[in-house]
């Protein structure tokens, strides 16, 4: 029974629901935007020729929550949730920018810091000390889920909390300004007239894939999602699945957080990554991953973050106050809570069934 | 027995399908008043939707449902039951982590002072349900920590509750009941039919069939075969109505298991030396051999599935040594097993045993993934390969390999986690209840297959509560009673003899 009908496969497939939403959106935006999908061609003095306009920028500004929303499919996908990922932004850009800033945070701002292109560090050890503190967030994240039992919306709460706190610690309680053009590059550069934010995604989004769908650990991390149990009577060490899903989604955090602080040349321990657990969560279950885990995909969270962003960026550009902003979302979650019911999925599925059969009939 | 003969239940031309499969197509079906009706038919015959169409789960997709000869649709489990259809599905929806009291009373809890729940109350009802299922138990520890048979128990207690009960549906109650529990079952519902209720009752048993039921309804393939009173058919006809053939009996078993039993080796495979674990399971010997099955019987709690445990590594024995190939095992856990060459088929098909969300090929090749570990991912092309192999092997009834296992009849479920477990070729076989809600002709099969098994050289551990099957298969018999090891046979033994063995002195 290999030929299903060309239909029903499309509405099977996971990308579906979510590029669907995001069409309409986009549809809107169309008829009541024209000029919405206007791309020009700028030259900036640093960073040379690129493309821009609103289509750009959705991907661009929206880079660290895609990569967040990466991180955090697999977690929910594991049954779990990880509500610290806002607190490892601010982690990172703190280390970040600490690490390039001579000033350490401790000593008097100097004019010199502010407008001598230096750092204190090397950029490679930036990266790599970024990395290593997403991983080990990530990483007792997971062991306080796997390994101590707490169930993961309180484990992960501990560091959601602290994490804020060992940023200001971090940065010496200061809001850290950074001047280090390099270092700029991965918020502001280039490559091909693209924002390299987009390449960080894409090369993320391979990584990930290749993990999940190469490797055994798509189908264990399902496998823990749907039954715990039986998926340990099968031999599968579940702890060490939820211990790699929570350190993946460190790491990502992490580059979300080095993405930022390098966009806005800062680092601000109580405001980087503020509410990103919560829209990370909304982006991977407008993607289709059920909050009780199970079946996956990657790139319908992936759909799901652009979709937030999508909605962003029209609101700004419809001119809706920003302090609106909040209540507009809160319409995109209730229109997502309503598509998403049991209820209208059945409708809707019955009503594809009709159409289904008779092309069935038909054929 | 004034409304005894007055039809309760009438359904005529159902019709469901679920995408690719026609589940049901013009089924009819009647139920009186006072009557036991045996509703059965092969894995995936489409018995449970049935009831599930009954009991407002699902919607016919054509069709109509009477009930007191009045015209209704039902919309919703919780309809059902308002109109006096109380329900034991095949799948316990039960609440593992309240207590078994509060699982049986749920939403119907006796109140203090119209607040708060009366504790008290609540257990006192609870433990007098269950006695008068013959089941003697704390109703205050959790359910999930207790065993299959006792939710089992409880779902049926929940469902007995219900106090204007008119019709009382049991999709496979038995499945993992021993006699004894089964009696005591047998005779409240009895007592049922006494008082004018009706009761449709779905098991693969056929002796419980003709010991309680007054009429059968044999479903194949979705399709009505027709409905006959029990007195007018012979178990064969039966089985020939069910499967559309006749059985090949369990024709020469006695004779593949007497060949087989040349093979087997004299050094064990795997040895128990004063085995045990306190709260568990007493200390105890044991060894298997390559080429054998050995059969583990007892009543239920007697400690089969507490040995198959810590023979897979799940639970880790405070006493004693287990050796295997001579060497002393340190490292328990189901992992390491699964690399030493055991496999368990667990009891508890629904907790233990699927994976729902996952398609058929992706439980049938879980266990031997975790055996290949995480970067030796199997090709896709391999996957459907192993897949439907034992979908062929064991007659799985699946539209495909990529169907979710959730979707499956509930036999069919069970076939798949034999399946996962054949697919990681082990040397050591342990089945608890691998039998469990299979029909017929496919526990005959699934019975040979294990003396194949064996006499391909591997070791299997048979575990069921049915003893006339342990004693089919396995070449040898060890008697469990209150968590001991209590007797062991081997060589030709007779029923009465491990039955007496099984039940005590008495
Ligand atoms: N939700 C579903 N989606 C798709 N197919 C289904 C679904 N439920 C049942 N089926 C299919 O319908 C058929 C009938 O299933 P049903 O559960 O009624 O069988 P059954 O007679 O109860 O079998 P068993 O003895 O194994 O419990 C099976 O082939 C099954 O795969
Ligand atoms: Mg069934």
């Amino acid at each position: 029974m290999k030929q299903t009908s060309f239909f029903r496969r499309i509405r099977d497939s996971r990308l579906f629901w979510p590029l669907a939403a995001w069409f309409i959106i986009l549809a809107f935006n169309a008829i009541v935007m024209p000029d919405f999908f206007k791309v020009d061609i700028m030259d900036d003095p640093v960073y040379g020729k690129h493309f821009y306009g609103n289509i750009i920028d959705i991907f661009n500004n929206g880079a660290p929550l895609i990569l967040v929303s990466i991180g955090m499919t697999l977690v929910i996908a594991t049954g779990g949730v990880d509500l610290s990922v806002g607190a490892v932004i601010a982690i990172s850009a703190a280390m970040g920018t600490v690490l390039i800033n001579p000033a350490l945070g401790n000593e008097l701002i100097e004019n010199r810091i502010l407008t001598e292109n230096t750092t204190r560090t090397p950029l490679p050890i930036i990266i790599l000390a970024d990395l290593a503190a997403g991983a080990a967030c990530g990483l007792w994240n997971g062991l306080l889920v796997s390994r101590a039992k707490i169930q993961p919306m309180v484990a992960t709460l501990i560091l959601m909390v602290a994490g804020r706190g060992i940023a200001q610690l971090i940065t010496n309680g200061q809001i850290m300004t950074i001047y280090y053009t390099p270092y700029f590059w991965f918020g502001n550069g280039y490559i091909l007239y693209l924002p390299v934010s987009i390449y960080i995604v894409a090369v993320v989004c391979i990584i990930a894939w290749l993990l999940v769908r190469k490797t055994s650990i798509g189908l264990f991390t399902e496998s823990v999602g749907t039954n715990a149990t039986a998926t340990y009577y099968s031999g599968i060490n579940e702890k060490n699945v939820k211990l790699l899903a929570y350190t993946f989604c460190g790491i990502c955090a992490a580059i979300a957080g080095l993405i930022f602080s390098s966009y806005v040349h800062s680092a601000d321990g109580n405001n980087n990554g503020l509410y990103y657990e919560l829209d990370a969560i909304l982006a991977v279950v407008i993607g289709g991953t059920l909050m009780s885990g199970g079946r996956f995909s990657i790139l319908a969270s992936v759909v799901g973050a652009v979709i937030i962003w999508t909605f962003t960026v029209t609101v700004y550009s419809l001119g809706v106050p920003g302090q609106a902003l909040l209540a507009a979302k809160a319409v995109l979650v209730m229109l997502v809570i309503l598509l998403y019911s049991d209820y209208s999925r059945r409708l809707i599925s019955r009503l594809f069934e009709r159409k289904g059969s008779k092309h069935e009939a038909a054929s | 027995m004034v409304e005894a003969n007055k039809e309760i239940v009438t359904m005529k031309g159902i019709y469901k399908s679920f995408l690719s499969v026609q589940a049901l197509e013009d089924v009819d079906f009647t139920l009186n008043l006072g009557e036991i009706h045996a509703l059965v038919g092969e894995n995936g015959a489409g018995k449970s939707t049935l009831i599930k169409v009954l009991t407002g789960v699902e919607q016919p997709d054509a069709g109509v449902v009477m009930i007191n000869q009045q015209k209704m649709t039902i919309r919703s489990p919780q309809h059902a039951q308002e109109i006096g259809i109380s329900t034991v599905y095949q799948e316990t929806n039960l609440c593992p982590d309240l207590s078994v009291a509060e699982n049986i009373l749920i939403g119907r809890e006796p109140m203090k002072w119209g607040l708060v729940i009366d504790r008290k109350a609540m257990n006192d009802n609870a433990r007098q349900i269950l006695q008068e299922l013959g089941v003697d138990l704390d109703v205050t520890q959790t359910l999930g920590e207790c065993s299959v048979a006792i939710q089992q128990m409880a779902a049926i207690a929940r469902a007995l509750e219900i106090s204007s009960v008119k019709v009382l549906v049991l999709d496979e109650p038995t499945s993992s009941l021993d006699m004894s529990e089964v009696d005591q079952l047998f005779q409240v519902i009895r007592k049922l039919r006494e008082s004018g209720v009706g009761i449709i009752f779905i098991t693969h048993f056929l002796d419980q069939v003709f010991e309680v039921s007054d009429r059968i309804t044999v479903l194949r393939n979705g399709r009505l075969v027709g409905t006959y009173e029990t007195t007018s058919l012979a178990r064969l006809e039966l089985i020939q109505k069910m499967i559309g053939r006749s059985l090949a009996a369990y024709d020469n078993m006695t004779q593949t298991k007497l060949e087989s039993s040349q093979h087997i080796e004299s050094e064990a495979l795997l040895e128990a030396k004063e085995v045990g674990l306190a709260g568990s399971v007493e200390p105890f010997d044991l060894d298997l051999h390559a080429g054998e099955v050995v059969g583990l019987a007892g009543l239920l709690g007697s400690g089969r599935t507490e040995i198959a445990r810590l023979l897979f590594g799940i639970d880790k024995p405070d006493k004693g040594v287990i050796t295997m190939d001579g060497e002393v095992i340190k490292n328990y856990s189901p992992l390491d097993s699964i690399m030493r060459g055991i496999a368990l088929c667990p009891e508890d098909r629904k907790a233990q045993g699927i994976v729902g969300e996952l398609t058929v090929r992706e439980n049938i090749i879980l266990a031997m993934q975790a055996d290949l570990g995480w970067f030796k991912y199997l090709g896709m092309k391999k996957q459907y390969e192993i897949a439907e192999e034992y979908i062929k092997l064991l007659n799985i009834v699946t539209p495909s390999a990529d169907q979710p296992v959730k979707n499956l009849s509930g036999g069919n479920q069970q076939k798949v986690i034999l399946a996962r477990w054949l697919a990681t070729n082990p040397r050591l076989l342990i089945l608890d209840e691998p039998t469990r809600g299979i029909d017929v002709g496919a526990k005959a099969e699934i019975q040979k297959l294990v003396l194949l098994l064996a006499e391909e050289g591997k070791s299997c551990v048979f575990i069921s509560s049915e003893l006339d099957e342990v004693m089919r298969t396995s070449h040898r018999i060890v008697v469990l009673r209150d968590k001991e090891k209590t007797a062991e046979f081997s060589g030709d033994v007779d029923e009465p003899t491990i039955m007496h063995a099984i039940g005590g002195s008495e």
